[in-house]
């Protein structure tokens, strides 16, 4: 079985994050960059099946030569190999966009399960996973909690509002998985050593079948425009409690007089 | 003149509260572009929800009564949704922006080249009569105002709570049904069970008025139900904080946070709760925040409203008792 987990750069979301006021992309000097923690998730599940069924795994990452350490830090995991795909056309692309250059990475490899993660922590669309599989013309089982697969059988939980539907679909697919699918493990030294000699190929739109309409900031559909910080927030009234719960009495009359009792 | 699309988000045969908020909403953006607002339904149950949609603004409404919406995974959903497009003449779409949602919207967009900005806080007509939509990154540290292409259908998810619903006394919408056929790849992928968690009587996080939220600082599962109890009391849905989840004191379906939900309820309660900056990135946007919390250091006294500096265990039982008493 083939296994493919696109993964994403994203700025650290402890650290403070500015826009760059030219091209309105995230200024990715000013902040740390790190391997979306979501990914991480989708890197278990992987791993799981590479131990369980044997499966060869490669990671995809499309973004700048810059972000080369996360697909290093992505094979540490014990990924088997990755491609990148590293194009100034695709800078400003939006999600649609990304999902487009994805898409085609993704048909110029052999795959039976691509696996997501359902979100990324800086954009937070979620609409990579399903905008790619309908481009790819394949089933999108997305906010897995939980998946199986039995030869070219996958099921399933996709989680939502009120709980979860368990799906099935044969593979080929796409799945995204949320944070209660596993527990991610930590790469190992060993695994950090290989992860520097591990097979990376590096593409350019010119080697992938792309529809150039869909990519790159002139071509994005959702088009930002204007951003501002949040601003800062009056400071409340603390009370301090003497240790008998007497101060609840002063949060009930603030929550009578607001009209929530 | 057009339409705007409305589609319609339910659970069963009862339309979620977002939707009826979008709706709300897209009366008041039809009205200031010139359009009609027509909702979509899809699945079994149309019939029953027409008069609360229409009393919401809805003038028309599409509607496909197959089980097949459900029976299988995202794309009949979408295959339907096309057609109410054609049907329509219409180039824009509100839809909620939530988990399975948002599949619909992105598989569309790509088969009609539209365009798609989620989980937006406002919208608004703009000047050339395109929309302006509003949403936060970074957790809410930052907002952002975007828009489509000219040219692009514009698809826009609405957050829950973004805007009030309000029945201002329409009639029933006119019924069109939708002429639906599913090619085999749209029923390839089939839903066999749905595992419906937690109770029914509390409202949906994502949705609810006011949120009780309980973390680390609970200790154990069993604060949950003292977290339970105070949201029965004033209405309330149960979040938890990602070390309560993890913890597996409370279903990750309730995880508030950047890799949880996103919720901005009028009120939000959280009790043993630090507020690191990714819990932050799923409540920030609540309108008042109370926090109760013994350290009183923690960080999330700098976003609350009100906050309590004491021992949770003593606090909100009193707080419950309280309450009980006003309420009489
Ligand atoms: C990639 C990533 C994603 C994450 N996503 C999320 C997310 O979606 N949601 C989320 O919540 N977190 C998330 N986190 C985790 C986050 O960083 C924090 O670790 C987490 O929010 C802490 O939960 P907590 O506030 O319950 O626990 P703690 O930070 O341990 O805080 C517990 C608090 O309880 C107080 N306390 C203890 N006992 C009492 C008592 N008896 N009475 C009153 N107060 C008491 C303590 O003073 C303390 O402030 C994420 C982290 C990462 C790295
Ligand atoms: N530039 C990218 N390269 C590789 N994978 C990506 C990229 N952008 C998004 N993804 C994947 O799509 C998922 C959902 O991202 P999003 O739709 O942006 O919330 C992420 O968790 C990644 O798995």
């Amino acid at each position: 079985m083939k296994v493919l987990v696109p993964v994403k750069r994203v700025p650290d979301t402890a650290g403070e994050k500015k826009i760059d006021p030219n091209d309105r992309t995230v200024d990715r000097e000013s902040v740390e960059s790190v391997l979306c923690p979501v990914n991480e998730f989708a890197i278990e599940e992987a791993m799981r099946l590479k131990e369980q069924q044997d499966a060869e795994v490669t990671v995809l990452l499309v973004g700048p030569e810059s972000a080369q350490p996360v697909v290093r830090k992505a094979l540490s995991y014990g990924l088997d190999a990755g491609v990148q795909v590293v194009d100034d056309a695709v800078v400003g692309s939006d999600a649609l966009g990304t999902a487009e250059v994805l898409a085609k990475a993704l048909a110029a490899e052999e795959f039976d399960l691509v696996i997501f993660g359902n979100q990324s922590t800086d954009a937070r669309t979620c609409l990579v996973p399903a905008a790619v599989a309908e481009i790819l013309g394949l089933p999108a089982l997305t906010y897995a909690r939980h998946l199986e697969i039995d030869g070219d059988q996958i099921t399933v939980h996709r989680e939502h509002e009120e709980g979860w539907d368990v799906v099935e679909s044969s593979l080929p697919a796409v799945v995204s998985v949320v944070e209660a699918i596993n527990e991610p493990r930590y790469p190992s030294f060993k695994g950090i050593m290989a992860a520097k000699s591990k097979p990376l190929e590096v593409r350019s739109l010119d080697d992938l079948d792309v529809d150039t309409s869909r990519v790159g900031s002139d071509n994005a559909a959702a088009i930002m425009y204007e951003f501002r910080d949040r601003p800062p927030k009056e400071p409340g009234t603390i009370v301090e409690d003497d240790g008998s719960g007497a101060a609840a009495t002063q949060l009930a009359d603030w929550l009578v007089e607001k009209k929530f009792v | 003149m057009g339409e705007l699309l409305v589609l319609i988000d339910h659970s069963e045969s009862e339309p979620r509260k977002v939707s009826l908020q979008m709706l709300s909403a897209a009366k008041s953006l039809a009205e200031a572009s010139g359009d009609t607002v027509a909702a979509v339904w899809l699945g079994p149950g149309a019939d029953a929800a027409a008069a609360a949609l229409g009393s919401h603004g809805a003038q028309k409404l599409y509607h496909w009564d197959s089980e097949d919406a459900l029976g299988y995974v995202t794309l009949p959903q979408v295959s339907a949704l096309q057609v109410a497009f054609e049907t329509s003449g219409a180039d824009t779409l509100l839809f909620a922006s939530g988990n399975h949602t948002k599949d619909v919207a992105a598989r569309l967009a790509i088969r009609l080249d539209a365009g798609v900005i989620t989980d937006a806080t406002d919208v608004e007509v703009g000047d050339d009569g395109r929309l302006v939509a509003t949403k936060e990154v970074f957790g809410g540290e930052m907002i952002t105002t975007s828009k489509i292409a000219d040219g692009k259908h514009q698809f826009i998810g609405v957050a829950a709570n973004a805007f009030p619903a309000e029945d201002t006394g329409g009639g029933a919408p006119e019924l069109v049904a939708l002429d639906v056929t599913l090619d085999d790849a749209a029923t390839a992928s089939k839903v066999v069970s749905v595992e419906k968690q937690g109770s029914s009587d509390r409202p949906d996080i994502g949705e609810a008025a006011v949120v009780v939220a309980g973390g680390r600082g609970l200790g154990n599962e069993s604060g949950f139900e003292l977290m339970e109890q105070l949201a029965d009391l004033i209405g309330a849905g149960v979040g938890a904080s990602r070390a309560a989840t993890d913890a597996g004191w409370y279903p990750h379906r309730y995880q508030v946070g950047q890799t949880g939900r996103t919720i901005s309820p009028t009120l939000y309660i959280g009790s043993g709760i630090s507020g690191a900056i990714q819990h932050r990135a799923g409540m920030q946007t609540s309108q008042n925040i109370v926090a109760i919390n013994k350290d009183a250091e923690a960080p999330i006294f700098q976003i609350a409203d009100f906050g309590v500096v004491g021992d949770l265990y003593k606090v909100v039982p009193k707080l419950i008792e309280e309450l009980e008493a006003r309420k009489g």
